[in-house]
């Protein structure tokens, strides 16, 4: 049995070298066959994982309906949006840590920044794409039923200030909130990194120390018009951070710990304690069974400042994984999970396009009232069309790009690994 | 994570086909028809009750934001709101007891802009039953839920210290906004802080959702005229009734 630090690890440092020999070769040669040798070294489970927390994250966004029952916020405490980040700080910090060692400081913050770039860019065209549905809803929608919560159109009276308030990322529309919380976090990722040289466990207490400063003091970022941002960075930096504390051989530390089985046991009862409580939110039938002292002291479990109770969650539910989907896992393989590993390869776009697809199905819904049938063909729409395009983007950066990446390897290679959202 | 959630998956997906079906069944031919569970309150409402048992009259207070009306002009009063429905309704059940109804509309504020005049309110009404309908303008303008918990907390302290039962509604379902606004952080607090203060919460939420999923009304419709609007509060008039009687246990359960 290999350790438990290997599967999750990817390749352990010790054999750093010889990845990022491969690396080099690959970007040298380019060959014909110019996914092969990355590919080979890939870890297809952060892929994999992170391709199904976009999908998630698109039945999420969408209307509740019978597939929403697939996500798994509905059976504890964290959701998707644990499982982004944390494989998001991963793969950056394993890309764009190599970039650091390999090419200086400078080079890879200089890449680190552009991939920043890309982000924001993303968020501003999906904010457009927001604005003209909102305008859309503004102008057809009179329903003196909701005349209140039309208020939300308010701000289309001034959008001088509005617009303004959006490239500034204060003014973020609902389910627009996980691309700023990762701008934020890819801006700090060059000091991340640099820390991480040094000491990789001296990064990550200071990371668990912001996060309970944000506790403590209710550290936060304002927003437009007024609160806070939805994914507090300050506390939502721990994810990543322990992310990248994993890619940098934090996971092969962690390696004795994970194997045992009273941790198995404990992350076991704990899931199903999450389990159980998230069923009485949706069956209120059943909340006379919970002590009513354990909610006061439980309740409200804060999305917002990455509430402990759904980061050891997440814990739980990764530790879990990593024992039952070995990195050797023949499934990784199977075509059946093919799209899943494809839209985790391509995360930036795939998520972008997982919130389109959402606004327009929202859109669609609306228009044409459908029911329960429409709703799931919509979903599986959706996923169809996330998966097509996860495809397209791979076709694209294998054949159709081929003589351009003969140029552009040496300097895209962080991105084409995977290094993005 | 599969390995784990697989079964578990279809256990949920079981159990929550099986909670739907009957659910739906017995919803299609009586209109505002409420499940049990979604009128159920662990909290009580003990002033009412002695109000009621010695043939005292009920005042009542309800404390709201533009939903808690039907016309857009806050203070004309020509479609008779939920809390009109809900005072028709109580003289209904309770015939013995005089129902009186004032009704304050705080329209576009905030839970923290209303709970600081209520200490004010309260001192010219002297009202038996606040029900306090709030969340919605907080929501749309995404105050921070933290404040607007504190918010809420200091509004019910407020009232419970001038002498009156709380009853605390939160916002409307609106399936056509939901894209844009962010409700639920809003709905999780005012469940947690009426737990706190053991004051029932009317889950109006989660009422009007049920009647979406189950085709009593099409909420999606952006129909303009004010038919529907009528419609619904009617309904959530004659359920908030089932819900003050229930809490403060006045009589059995009526409907179901």
């Amino acid at each position: 049995m290999t350790s438990v630090a290997d599967r999750i690890a990817g390749p352990p440092l010790a054999a750093d070298a010889d990845v990022i020999a491969q690396g080099k070769a690959a970007a040298q040669v380019a060959a014909p066959a110019v996914a092969l040798p990355a590919a080979g070294e890939r870890e297809l489970r952060l892929d994999l994982f992170r391709g199904l927390a976009l999908w998630l994250i698109f039945i999420d966004h969408l209307p509740p309906n019978i597939l929403t029952w697939l996500t798994i916020r509905n059976y504890g405490f964290s959701d998707a949006t644990e499982i982004f980040i944390f494989i998001s700080g991963y793969t950056a910090a394993f890309v764009y840590g190599r970039a650091m060692r390999d090419a200086g400081f400078v080079v890879a913050t200089a890449r680190i920044l552009r991939r920043v770039w890309q982000i924001y860019v993303a968020h501003v065209f999906l904010f457009t794409i927001f604005l003209a549905e909102i305008s859309y809803v503004a102008t057809s929608f009179e329903n003196p039923l909701y005349s209140e919560e039309m208020g939300i159109m308010d701000f289309l009276k001034e959008p001088d200030v509005t617009i303004v308030q959006a490239l500034l990322l204060r003014f973020r529309p609902v389910n627009m909130d996980v691309l700023p919380l990762y701008i934020v976090l890819m801006l700090f990722l060059p000091i991340i990194l640099w820390l991480m040289k040094r000491s990789p466990d001296l990064t990550l207490a200071l990371s668990v120390i912001l996060y309970a400063i944000t506790w403590q003091f209710d550290l936060s970022l304002s927003a437009y018009p007024n609160g806070v941002w939805v994914f507090n960075p300050f506390a939502w930096q721990l994810l990543f951070v322990f992310g990248a504390w994993c890619a940098q051989g934090g996971a092969q530390r962690m390696s004795r710990i994970l194997a045992s089985p009273i941790t198995l046991w404990i992350c076991i009862a704990y899931l199903l304690f999450a389990f159980f409580v998230t069923l009485t939110w949706y069956m209120p039938q059943l909340s006379y069974l919970m002590p009513r002292r354990l909610e006061q002291w439980m309740y409200p479990i804060s999305k917002t400042d990455l509430d402990v109770l759904r980061f050891a969650h997440f814990l739980a539910l990764a530790a879990v994984t990593v024992r039952f989907i070995p990195k050797d896992w023949p499934g990784l393989k199977s075509p059946w999970l093919r799209p899943l590993i494809l839209c985790g390869q391509h995360s930036l776009e795939i998520f972008c396009l997982g919130v389109f697809l959402a606004f327009a199905g929202h859109f669609l819904l609306a228009e044409l009232s459908g029911g329960a049938g429409l709703h799931f063909v919509i979903s599986i729409s959706g996923i169809l069309i996330m998966s097509a395009a996860a495809w397209l983007f791979s076709w694209y950066k294998h054949s159709a790009d081929k003589s351009g990446t003969r140029s552009k390897a040496t300097s895209g290679n962080a991105d084409m690994a995977g290094g993005g959202a | 994570m599969n390995s784990v959630s697989g079964p578990i998956l279809g256990l949920m997906v079981l159990t929550g086909l099986l909670t739907a079906m009957p659910v739906r069944g017995e919803d299609a031919p009586a209109a505002c028809e409420v499940p049990d569970y979604l009128l159920a309150s662990e909290s009580t409402l003990g002033k009412v009750e002695n109000a009621v048992k010695n043939k005292q009259s009920l005042d009542i207070l309800v404390v709201g934001s533009r939903s808690s009306t039907i016309n857009p002009n806050a203070n004309s009063s020509e479609a008779p709101a939920y809390p009109a429905r809900m005072q028709a309704a109580l003289k209904e059940k309770l015939p013995s007891v005089a129902v009186n109804l004032s009704v304050e509309i705080q329209a576009k504020k905030t839970a923290e802009e209303v709970a600081a005049g209520l200490a004010k309110l309260m001192e010219g009404k002297k009202p038996t039953l606040v029900i306090w309908q709030t969340g919605t303008v907080d929501a749309v303008r995404s105050v921070d839920p933290d404040d607007f918990r504190t918010a809420v907390d200091d509004g019910i302290a407020a009232l419970q210290e001038a002498g009156a039962d709380v009853v605390l509604m939160n916002p409307q379902y609106s399936p056509r906004t939901e894209t844009m606004i962010s409700v639920p952080p809003y709905l999780d607090n005012m469940r947690v802080v009426a737990q706190q203060h053991d004051v029932p919460l009317f889950d109006r939420f989660a009422i009007m959702r049920h009647w979406a999923e189950s085709g009593e009304f099409d909420l999606f419709s952006a129909y303009r005229g004010v038919e529907l609007a009528k419609r619904v509060h009617n309904c959530i008039g004659v359920a908030l009734s089932q819900f003050v009687i229930d809490a403060a246990h006045l009589g059995p359960p009526q409907q179901n």
